[in-house]
């Protein structure tokens, strides 16, 4: 017990200490006024002026397209890899439903993967459309995060920076350095990183064993920082060579948290409002250490009816306890609750244990944070679905001051307003409507595993995992089905796209207004009383959205369990 | 702007009782109005209530189905669920018909005012000329008509020639009449008011229907009343909350018949109990309740005798950062008094204080007799009887005022017009007097000199008297984060020790009308929002601008069109009620949208178990207020929710207490009320429901 919350603690430590340096570090990549030689020549190659001032509209356009363009990239290499050459075992190229899936997949930072990585890509299309996916979807997000608080903190201005200029720096003077040293780190710590296909071994008992390999570290160091989570194997980090010691366990927990907490940093330094930015960062915290609590003592509480039959489940020097079912004894209760809270918590989607056999509080926590999908939230779009939230918190309950309500001396109106809603309206519609959807469609029982509420929170997982784009699956659920592949794929973009553009329009719409000084009579959001009740608002919200289909399937789950009855 | 007029030496005490709402509407008027309202044309501009306006035509549908024997769900549930659907939107239009029938009466007894009446329509615009009789509905714009004693101001115009005292007490509510008169800033006249003597020659300005009592009657009837900026945003919020509860509720129907079959059930939830519990969720107490909200703010303003042109005008007055307050008549009475006499040097001081009581024995103004009252307490010197003596009255030319006795002129007046009065007479204007002069107007005084022929006696000082109380109130403002500024004409010295003295942030001196409208102009640069009072013609440009300009009732055509509200009794003191009358009715607005978020908590708990127990049996475990069934748990919570709106109704119409405290106190204060209540009234509601309906099912 004490042994476990010194891991958290320690993590949790670290994680804070690195909000400040890369926040910092971000703040001043976002705002200098110069541009590097390797940054100039690609302004050259691609014809784009750095110095053009782009509007919301402008910005949010290039987003799309480029992202658009990306993805068609990596769908056409999906679909002809059977036709290009050096993959030692040939595997075939994807079919459509799945190219689109995977494609979708990957420019969205989702990384859900309805194929198994070392059966079905070829090293080639594991860095071409993978790895370089992961690495501009990652970018993508920053740079929209990087207009978005441009914008918030502008004033009767009419553009909110440059996308080429954001894009590019955050790729190259983030992404990039960072990726190259934790991907050493991994090398270092046992990570395959080779061009080979596979290593065969001869064993005793005769036939060859194939260990497939290839560009692994590499993949990781990305696969974590860019909050992406789609593995370079099916098992992705419970894989020994994508996570072989608790080192590197623990380097993907804080790589998967960097980015999204940096930005609260980065936020209150660019907006000089740093006391704001760390009320925010402490709203992610409180809602992090609280959805930790509930996965740690369900996993460490093991199962009511395991303990019935007389069955050991308790903590001792000699095992971690609790419900290990599904769960690498390596890593034990504590880093496994752990994983599972950041990874969802930061929409990464990255495994380190089957969620599908967590306890059902447990697996209740991962589909209830991407639901929220703001507890600290992927690259960028966390700290953005975050702001969404402020700014419905302040509508709410600002007008109690007799004042229309105000966001960072910014007059919240309706055509804010409308964008708000729509950012908020659009993860529910694609969840409960695709889940709706999807439980209506002829055949689908077949793709379930499991029967009762637990095969129905495994539909709800799937589309709220591609919705919040976390990719991370519940397993027991078939998807690479055409249904499936297409519908997950149309959640994973509305999830990305509906949210992001409306937000990023926001910003454009605050970035022309004034600003009104603030005073007593306004209304202080950098306080902790704004924190709880930011939190608060969060919690009511997905609670009151999301609670009904959670009763049916997680929650009955539980109950049900008590009442001695397992799925 | 008219500095010493009486009407603005109003005591301050009058605006904590503003007029009693003159008469509310009976209750069978309000049940008529209910149901009259539940036409689809009306229930469309209400999305939250449209929904549940739908869900009862549904469940009414289902109970007839029912009534075939085909019914989803036990007759008698259906009914009763359907009739308090339509409990709940019936209670949603009394609490509109409510806000509404304050305002009725109100434009009832304006329209009494607007009787048919003949206008005496001048052939040329002269008192003398010939005039043929002309009904009031077809003067127009630019006519020219003569009102004389006993006659009713056909329309709105303004006197062109001619004085006369008018009675307002149709549109101000006071009896005491007031003088038009043309030119200046008293030279407006309103259709519906009556000259009580003289006559006046009026140019129309407002053609029938477009008069200031026909916008009044609009406003207060709320028949022109659209949605202000803030009401739209939020509408925007309350429909989002209703789709989303709305998609929540559509796809638990789904969920329901795949768990049923995962689960080799057959049951699954009803379309009554999802419509009930969609009615639950959506936002329904704050969308009840929200036009009644913005008509009662109306309402309030008209109470304290303020008619906003917009309700635009009244939310931007809850938003107001910055006040400009005319010192004369909000800072200060009207009037100056008396405070002190200082002697020249080598003047003996009774001598003096003679001369400045005789000076000042005829003079009426209440500046001349507050220097008899100080005569009088000060040196014992009592009033006599001036036989032989000529007053000399103020005259704008001389700018003094005085009496001759016999050979002794003896006046009082300002400094530079008393200097010329004694070099005239090639007398000396002494050192120490001009320093005496310069020491008053420091100290926020305003002095007077007093000569007799070619000899400076001493000085008067005049002190302006800050109004009791006001001191209080811009304490008040500056802990709600709004900042006072003090307009005057007055020079910087005596300004700024006025504005010491009455606790104001800020002073602008030696005002022009161009210095108020870029002072204004600097404030919105900022993002600030300004409000102003004013009467006079050379504010319109000023009240234009300004974000809430309150125009004043007996000010000027001009002022009160650029306005974008009009104060009817004429009491500048009255843009901080306008300010807290705008805030409340935002508060009020926002704390019933929490009360009704908070709200949907309990429901959940009440319906959830109850609607999925069938498939689920240990969802039981979810119903923590132990309600009696599934039936009774769907009634209860459905009955709170159409109850909850009733008993809104008056924290609606009265709007929310307002303190003036800052924004954070404010937030917890309101937060623990209708954030924490808003969470913990449902459960014990609904409980209490249950507990009465148990025994009935």
């Amino acid at each position: 017990m004490v042994n476990d919350l010194v891991q958290f603690v320690i993590v949790v430590g670290m994680a804070t200490v690195l909000v400040a340096v890369c926040g910092a570090w971000l703040a001043r990549v976002l705002t200098s006024p110069g541009h590097v030689l390797p940054e100039r020549m690609t302004y050259g190659l691609m014809g784009v002026d750095p110095g053009e001032a782009m509007s919301w509209k402008r910005y949010g356009m290039a987003l799309l397209f480029s992202n658009g363009a990306m993805m068609l990239l990596g769908y056409g290499l999906l679909r002809i890899q059977g036709l290009l050459p050096f993959d030692s075992l040939e595997r075939a190229a994807q079919t459509a439903d799945l190219a689109f899936n995977t494609a979708a997949s990957f420019i969205t930072n989702t990384n859900w993967q309805s194929y198994s990585g070392e059966s079905s890509l070829s090293n080639f299309s594991q860095m071409a459309v993978i790895t370089f996916l992961m690495m501009v979807s990652a970018a993508t997000g920053v740079a929209a995060c990087a207009g978005f608080i441009r914008g918030l903190g502008r004033k009767s201005a009419r553009d909110i920076g440059n996308y080429w200029v954001d894009f590019t720096r955050v790729t190259y003077r983030v992404l990039m350095p960072i990726c190259l040293v934790v991907a050493l780190i991994y090398v270092w710590q046992g990570m395959p990183q080779t061009l080979n296909a596979e290593a065969v071994a001869d064993t005793l008992e005769g036939p060859a064993q194939h260990l497939l390999m290839g560009p692994v570290a590499s993949l990781e160091a990305i696969k974590h920082v860019g909050t992406n989570g789609g593995g370079f194997f099916g098992m992705n980090a419970a894989h020994p060579y994508e996570n072989p010691t608790p080192l590197t366990n623990t380097i993907h927990m804080l790589c998967m948290l960097l980015i999204p907490s940096a930005l609260t940093y980065c936020f209150g330094t660019m907006l000089l409002r740093r006391r704001q930015g760390w009320a925010f960062f402490a709203a992610f915290l409180v809602m992090f250490l609280g959805f930790l609590a509930v996965v740690y003592s369900a996993e460490q509480q093991g199962n009511p009816l395991l303990a019935a039959l007389g069955v050991d489940q308790q903590d001792s020097v000699l095992q971690s306890g609790g419900n290990m079912e599904g769960k690498e004894t390596r890593f034990g209760i504590a880093q496994t609750s752990l994983f599972v809270t950041v990874t969802t918590a930061a929409t990464t989607g990255s495994v380190d244990a089957m969620h599908d056999s967590l306890t059902p509080l447990g697996g209740l926590v991962p589909i209830a944070q991407m639901m929220l999908n703001d507890v600290f939230g992927g690259d960028g779009v966390g700290f953005i679905n975050l702001i969404t939230f402020a700014i419905l918190t302040v509508f709410l309950v600002g007008m109690m001051i007799g004042r229309t309500p105000e966001f960072l001396g910014k007059k919240i109106e309706a055509r804010e307003m409308k964008l708000v809603m729509l950012a908020v309206l659009a993860h529910p519609f694609s969840i409960l409507g695709f889940t709706a959807l999807a439980v209506l469609w002829p055949g689908s029982q077949d793709s379930l595993a499991n029967v009762g509420p637990h095969g129905f929170s495994e539909i709800l997982y799937a589309y709220t995992s591609g919705t919040a784009n976390n990719g991370s699956a519940f397993a027991g659920l078939n998807a690479n089905t055409p249904f499936f592949n297409t519908t997950i794929g149309l959640a994973m973009l509305i999830g990305r796209y509906f949210t992001l553009l409306p937000m990023l329009a926001v910003a454009g719409s605050l970035a022309a207004k004034k600003t009104v000084p603030e005073g007593p009579g306004t209304l202080p959001t950098a306080t902790p009383m704004f924190t709880i009740l930011l939190v608060f608002v969060v919690l009511v919200v997905g609670g009151l959205t999301f609670l009904p289909a959670l009763a049916l399937g997680p929650i009955v789950e539980h109950l049900l369990m008590l009442a001695g009855h397992l799925f | 702007m008219s500095s010493l007029n009486d009407r603005s030496s109003a005591p301050l005490e009058d605006l904590d009782n503003p007029l009693p709402a003159r008469t509310s509407m009976s209750w069978p008027t309000v049940t008529v109005e209910a149901f009259r309202k539940l036409s689809p044309r009306v229930q469309w501009k209400n999305p939250v209530m449209f929904v549940v306006y739908l869900g009862s035509i549904v469940t009414s549908l289902l109970w007839v189905q029912a009534l075939t024997g085909e019914g989803e769900a036990p007759t008698g549930f259906i009914f009763a669920i359907a009739i308090w659907l339509w409990f709940t939107v019936l209670f949603a239009n009394a609490a509109e018909a409510m806000a509404e029938g304050r305002g009725k009466a109100q434009a009832a007894a304006l329209r009494a005012a607007r009787k048919r009446v003949f206008a005496k329509q001048l052939s040329e615009p002269r008192h003398d000329a010939s005039w043929k009789p002309v009904p009031s509905d077809e003067i127009r714009t630019g006519m020219v008509v003569l009102v004389e004693a006993g006659d009713i101001v056909p329309a709105d115009g303004e006197v062109i020639d001619g004085a006369a005292s008018v009675d307002e007490s149709a549109i101000t509510g006071e009896s005491a009449p007031v003088i038009r008169e043309s030119g200046g800033d008293f030279s407006a006249v309103t259709g519906g008011t009556k000259v009580l003597s003289d006559w006046i020659v009026v140019r129309i300005t407002a053609n029938p229907g477009e008069a200031f009592l026909d916008r009044m009657i609009a406003m207060v009837e709320g028949a022109k009343r659209g949605k202000t900026p803030n009401e739209v945003a939020l509408t925007i919020l309350l429909v989002a909350l209703t789709l989303i509860f709305l998609l929540v509720c559509v796809t638990l129907m789904p969920f329901s018949m795949f768990s049923a079959a995962l689960n080799g059930e057959s049951q699954i939830v009803s379309v009554t109990v999802l419509i009930a519990l969609l009615v639950c969720l959506i936002p329904t107490t704050i969308g009840a309740l929200l036009s009644a909200v913005g008509i009662a703010g109306m309402s309030r303003m008209m109470q304290a005798n303020v008619l906003a042109t917009s309700g635009r005008a009244i939310e931007a007055a809850g938003d107001v950062d910055v006040l400009l307050l005319d010192k004369t008549g909000t800072i200060t009475l009207g009037t100056r008094e008396a405070a002190a006499f200082l002697p020249a040097a080598g003047v003996d001081e009774r001598a003096r204080v003679d001369a400045a009581q005789l000076a000042s024995l005829a003079d009426e103004t209440p500046e001349g007799r507050s220097i008899v009252v100080l005569a009088k307490q000060r040196y014992g010197l009592r009033g006599r009887d001036l036989a032989g003596s000529h007053p000399v009255p103020f005259s704008a030319h001389t700018r003094m005022s005085g009496v001759d006795i016999g050979t002794r002129q003896i006046r009082k007046g300002a400094s530079d017009a008393i200097r010329q009065f004694v070099e005239g007479q090639s007398g000396r204007f002494p050192e120490d007097v001009t320093r005496m002069v310069t020491a008053i107007a420091s100290r926020g005084g305003t002095p007077l000199v007093v000569a007799e022929n070619e000899r400076i006696l001493g000085v008067i000082e005049l002190k302006d008297i800050v109004k009791g109380g006001i001191k209080d109130r811009f304490a008040d403002l500056r802990r709600m984060g709004i900042k006072t500024v003090m307009i005057t004409g007055d020079n910087r010295l005596t300004a700024a020790a006025l504005a010491a003295g009455a606790g104001v942030d800020d002073v602008l001196a030696e005002a022009t009308p161009e210095d108020k409208l870029t002072l204004i102009r600097r404030y919105q640069a900022d993002g600030r929002l300004v409000a102003m009072t004013g009467d006079g013609t050379n504010d319109a440009p000023a009240l234009a601008q300004a974000d809430v300009a309150v125009a004043m009732n007996s000010g000027t055509q001009a002022a009160k069109e650029a306005g974008n509200m009009v104060d009817l009794d004429s009491n500048p003191t009255k843009l901080l009620q306008v300010v807290e009358v705008g805030k409340q009715m935002i508060m009020t607005r926002g704390a019933l949208t929490t009360f009704s978020v908070a709200n949907d908590l309990a429901k959940y708990f009440a319906i959830i178990p109850a609607a999925f127990v069938a498939t689920y049996p240990p969802l039981a475990a979810l119903n923590i207020m132990g309600l009696h069934s599934p039936t009774s748990a769907v009634l209860s919570a459905v009955i709170f929710n159409a109850l909850i709106i009733v008993a809104l109704v008056p924290l609606a119409l009265k709007g929310v207490r307002y303190r003036a405290e800052p924004a954070q106190k404010l937030l917890s204060r309101n937060l623990l009320i209708y954030g924490v209540g808003g969470v913990i009234a449902p459960f014990a509601g609904i409980k209490l429901i249950d507990l009465v309906l148990s025994p009935f099912l």
